[in-house]
């Protein structure tokens, strides 16, 4: 426990200043302020998810550069699901299964074929692009979003309240699943034994786990996780499916694993200040507090993120074995 | 195929415990080699069997069949008494066998009671039970005398540690069969007559152990029976006590050897490498060479011995150019080298027979020929002008493959291609045909069979008698004290003392080697008869 947290320090305090920083914002200006909590929470779960995706993957030792094309390919596949069925559950379905095949298909280029893992992802990247903007037909209509869930007396709260526990149920999932998953890598067989695959999988092959089937399972299940985070993506943020439309967040998502370092409470923390850096920028931009031309204004979350990866990066320590084919002897 | 040859066909009499584990006729073939050729075993409860043979000898090949990580081609294996076809590790784990692998199985970032439990998890509900499992550990670690912190990560603990975890790993499964595989290599001779002692006690309370090793002092020292391999057979069967150590190396090559590195007296000359206060960091930014000096002149040779990972590496790195030096400096031939490029180094007359050869001893994909004269190449007559001289590359090499005895002699071949000891060899051939002043060989004879490991050890003393300064560091305590002239031990970075040879006693190196300098001054400094030191054991 000791070392986790202190290992997590970085985080909780970005996390303790962002907080306050929104707070005194909110009294100043709650008309600027709650666009911009609004934007955050309906920003963060495709983030959070696809970087829960990445972080399964790599704690059992599989690097997933797919994520872009999983989140897209099933915000695709949820978005004319939903809307040739119209029942938007059946959306959601759809995209978890399309995001969790794609996992599937990495770790049998991975695994089974050995096949370069940044390779498989970029070829998983390439396909989606391709395929989603091929079938892309205009006109389609989704039943429209699930309806949010208030929790009494919460969405009173100020400043996040009202963004934040009046959301819909993925929204709320993604959060839940947050805990989830860190209960279950670092408190429960499956994680731990995950863990190793990643870390020395040899050790793990000689205590009788089955690497090749756990980088399996694991690849499939943060798939879904990405395909979750893809359905929300066009069913709930957006409420359509244009082009391209995850316009790289799959490629943030890792940035946020890393800043997160492979730990599920702290990539949300990640996601959360990513999202929240994004919300205010354009906020400025709308406000037209700086007059630059937007694109600058565009950039500011990643070069954020690049100056929070750089002042961290050199105590992080990724998986030793991810990204890594295991060969038996 | 007949029956192994049995020098001593009551071997077992004296063992009257049931059977634990028996192979009958198992043989395993590999694309290019039979690697276990009809071998048949046997294992009685409470007995510990020493598995002996040379690099290749298909011992690793025979445990991984017993432990399920490889399927025989041939015959089959009787788990007390019972035909199994054992179905991987984990079935093997299932059925009450242990291994302790030679590279150690064990995950950096968990805890010592993480790692113990891996595949045998202790929970409650869904969740894992670390405290439970710790406690189980604690228990244990008291009855075997496997000392263990539970909860500290393994990357912090000494090797010795990381050793008692892998054992308590198996023991925490219930094997009742262990087997280790070269479980001494990393060891001090402390930590190695500890677990010595440990394998004795778990022997007596019940556990049979197959014990993988290349040192016959510790196969005789502890096994209740010795199985010798060769080339994929079994050529012989005996208990400690009918044989010695020569009859057991004569057994292991096929031939008799010189356990004993025979050289005269040395004329030491001038020196050739001076060391003052040198400060080097490791990989991690840790002090490694610490405050360190030494001497080492022509014509003798100086042998560092100390437990792996006190600073020798770095040190040697440091010396060769390939790591920043922090502090002191470093003279060769009254040349000041501690900010010198490898390359002017190389130049000034070090070669550098590196420990890790895969990575700093050779070009896997280039030839044979290319990599003996890897440091040369840009030199007549190796290269005219810009365009390299194959004739005269080609020469070289074939004079070199015979001179050392490359096998196969192909000089075309990948270097990748090769055996490791062939590997050495080569490296060596090319090391030691450069004209050097100063030769620096790191763990020379790692991974190489008792045969080459004559060879090159008798190298090493040819340079010597030649007049060069040649500098071995080993972990091997026994090769250090064939080789060397004087004896530096090294600790923590530091020469803890340097003595010649002669009063240099395996328990006196021993002990500084731990660090315990006290005790080193009281212990004999001259070998007790039957104890001198020979590099093959």
């Amino acid at each position: 426990m000791g070392p986790g947290w202190r290992r997590a320090l970085p985080g909780l305090i970005t996390v303790a200043v962002v907080v306050a920083v929104a707070v005194l914002a909110y009294n100043l200006n709650p008309d600027d302020t709650t666009p911009v909590a609004n934007r955050v929470f309906r920003d963060a779960p495709v983030l959070v998810l696809a970087a829960l995706c990445g972080l399964v993957g790599e704690r059992t030792g599989i690097v997933n550069i797919g994520i872009e094309g999983q989140l897209l390919m099933s915000a695709f596949t949820g978005f004319y699901v939903a809307a040739a069925t119209g029942n938007i559950w059946v959306g959601v379905l759809a995209g978890v299964a399309s995001g969790a095949v794609l996992g599937l298909f990495l770790a049998l280029c991975a695994v089974t074929w050995q096949i370069d893992q940044i390779i498989a992802g970029t070829v998983i990247n390439i396909f989606v692009i391709g395929i989603t903007s091929f079938l892309y037909t205009q006109g389609k209509r989704s039943p429209g979003g699930l309806d949010p869930i208030e929790l009494p007396w919460l969405s009173d709260l100020p400043f996040a309240g009202p963004a934040l526990f009046r959301s819909t149920p993925i929204a709320y999932l993604s959060i839940i699943l947050v805990f989830v998953l860190h209960i279950a890598l670092f408190h429960t067989r499956w994680g731990l034994r995950s863990r190793s695959v990643g870390e020395h999988p040899s050790a793990a092959d000689t205590v009788g786990i089955s690497v090749a089937g756990y980088r399996y399972l694991n690849t499939a299940l943060a798939g879904g996780l990405a395909g979750l985070g893809g359905a929300f993506l066009s069913l709930e943020s957006v409420g359509t499916f244009e082009r391209n439309m995850t316009a790289n967040r799959g490629f943030t998502a890792l940035a946020i694993m890393i800043f997160g370092r492979w730990r599920p409470l702290l990539a949300w923390a990640g996601a959360l200040f990513f999202a929240l850096t994004s919300a205010l920028a354009s906020q400025l931009q709308f406000n037209q507090v700086i007059d630059v031309p937007p694109q600058f204004i565009n950039i500011l979350p990643f070069v954020l993120v690049l100056a929070v990866l750089a002042v961290f990066a050199g105590s992080v320590r990724p998986p030793a074995a991810a990204g890594q084919p295991y060969v038996k002897e | 195929m007949s029956e192994p040859i049995r020098d001593d066909p009551d071997v077992h009499a004296a063992i009257h415990a049931p059977m634990a584990l028996e192979a009958r006729h198992l043989t395993k073939r590999f694309p290019s080699v039979v690697a276990n050729d009809d071998v048949s075993i046997e294992l009685h409860q409470g007995e510990i069997l020493g598995l002996l043979g040379e690099n290749g000898a298909g011992k690793s090949t025979l445990v991984k069949m017993l432990f399920g990580l490889y399927e025989p081609d041939e015959g089959e294996v009787l788990l007390r008494g019972e035909p199994v076809r054992m179905d991987g590790p984990g079935d093997a784990i299932r059925r009450g066998i242990g291994m302790v692998h030679q590279h150690f199985q064990l995950v950096p970032v968990f805890t010592a009671a993480e790692n113990i439990m891996l595949g045998a998890e202790a929970t409650t509900g869904p969740f894992l039970d670390p405290a439970a499992a710790g406690r189980r550990i604690g228990e244990m670690s008291a009855r075997f005398g496997l000392r263990v912190d539970p909860d500290a990560l393994v990357e912090d603990l000494p090797v010795g540690t990381q050793q008692r975890v892998e054992i308590l790993k198996a023991l925490y499964r219930e094997a009742e069969i262990l087997i280790l595989d070269e479980p001494t290599a990393v060891l001090t001779p402390a930590e190695t007559d500890e677990l010595l002692g440990v394998m004795k006690d778990l022997a007596a309370s019940g556990t049979s152990i197959i014990f993988i090793t290349h040192k016959l002092r510790e196969a005789i020292a502890v096994c209740d029976t010795i199985a010798v391999l060769r080339g994929g057979k079994v050529v012989g069967t005996t208990a400690p006590a009918a044989t010695d150590r020569a009859g057991l190396a004569s057994m292991m090559v096929g031939r008799d050897v010189s356990l004993q590195v025979t050289k005269g007296a040395g004329e030491p000359g001038d020196v050739v490498l001076a060391v003052q206060q040198l400060e080097v960091t490791d990989d991690r930014g840790h002090a490694a060479v610490n405050g360190l000096d030494l001497e080492v002149r022509a014509g003798e040779i100086v042998g560092i011995a100390g437990v792996e990972g006190n600073g020798q590496r770095e040190l040697v790195e440091a010396l060769c150019g390939m790591r920043k030096i922090r502090h002191g400096h470093i003279v060769l031939a009254g040349e000041d080298t501690t900010r010198a490029t490898t390359r002017e180094i190389n130049r000034l007359g070090v070669s550098h027979i590196p420990e890790d050869r895969e990575k700093h001893g050779f070009v896997a994909s280039y030839s044979v020929a290319t990599n003996l004269v890897l440091a040369r190449f840009d030199e007549p007559p190796y290269a005219r002008g810009w365009m390299r001289n194959f004739d005269a590359i080609e020469r070289h090499a074939s004079d070199l493959v015979e001179r050392f005895d490359v096998r196969p002699r192909g000089i075309h071949n990948r270097m990748g291609s090769m055996s490791g000891g062939n590997k050495q060899k080569c490296i060596v051939a090319r090391e030691l045909t450069q004209g050097a002043r100063l030769v620096i060989a790191s763990q020379p004879t790692r991974g190489v069979d008792v045969g080459s490991i004559e060879f090159i050890h008798r190298q090493l003393v040819d340079q010597r008698d030649a007049g060069v300064a040649v500098l071995v560091v080993s972990a091997e305590l026994d090769e250090v004290l064939a080789l060397a002239d004087r004896v530096a031990v090294i600790y923590e970075g530091r020469i803890q003392s340097v003595m010649p040879v002669a009063e240099a006693s395996r328990e006196k190196v021993g002990l500084l080697m731990a660090g315990d300098v006290a005790a080193a001054e009281t212990a004999p400094a001259v070998e007790a008869d039957d104890d001198v030191p020979s590099a093959l054991l």
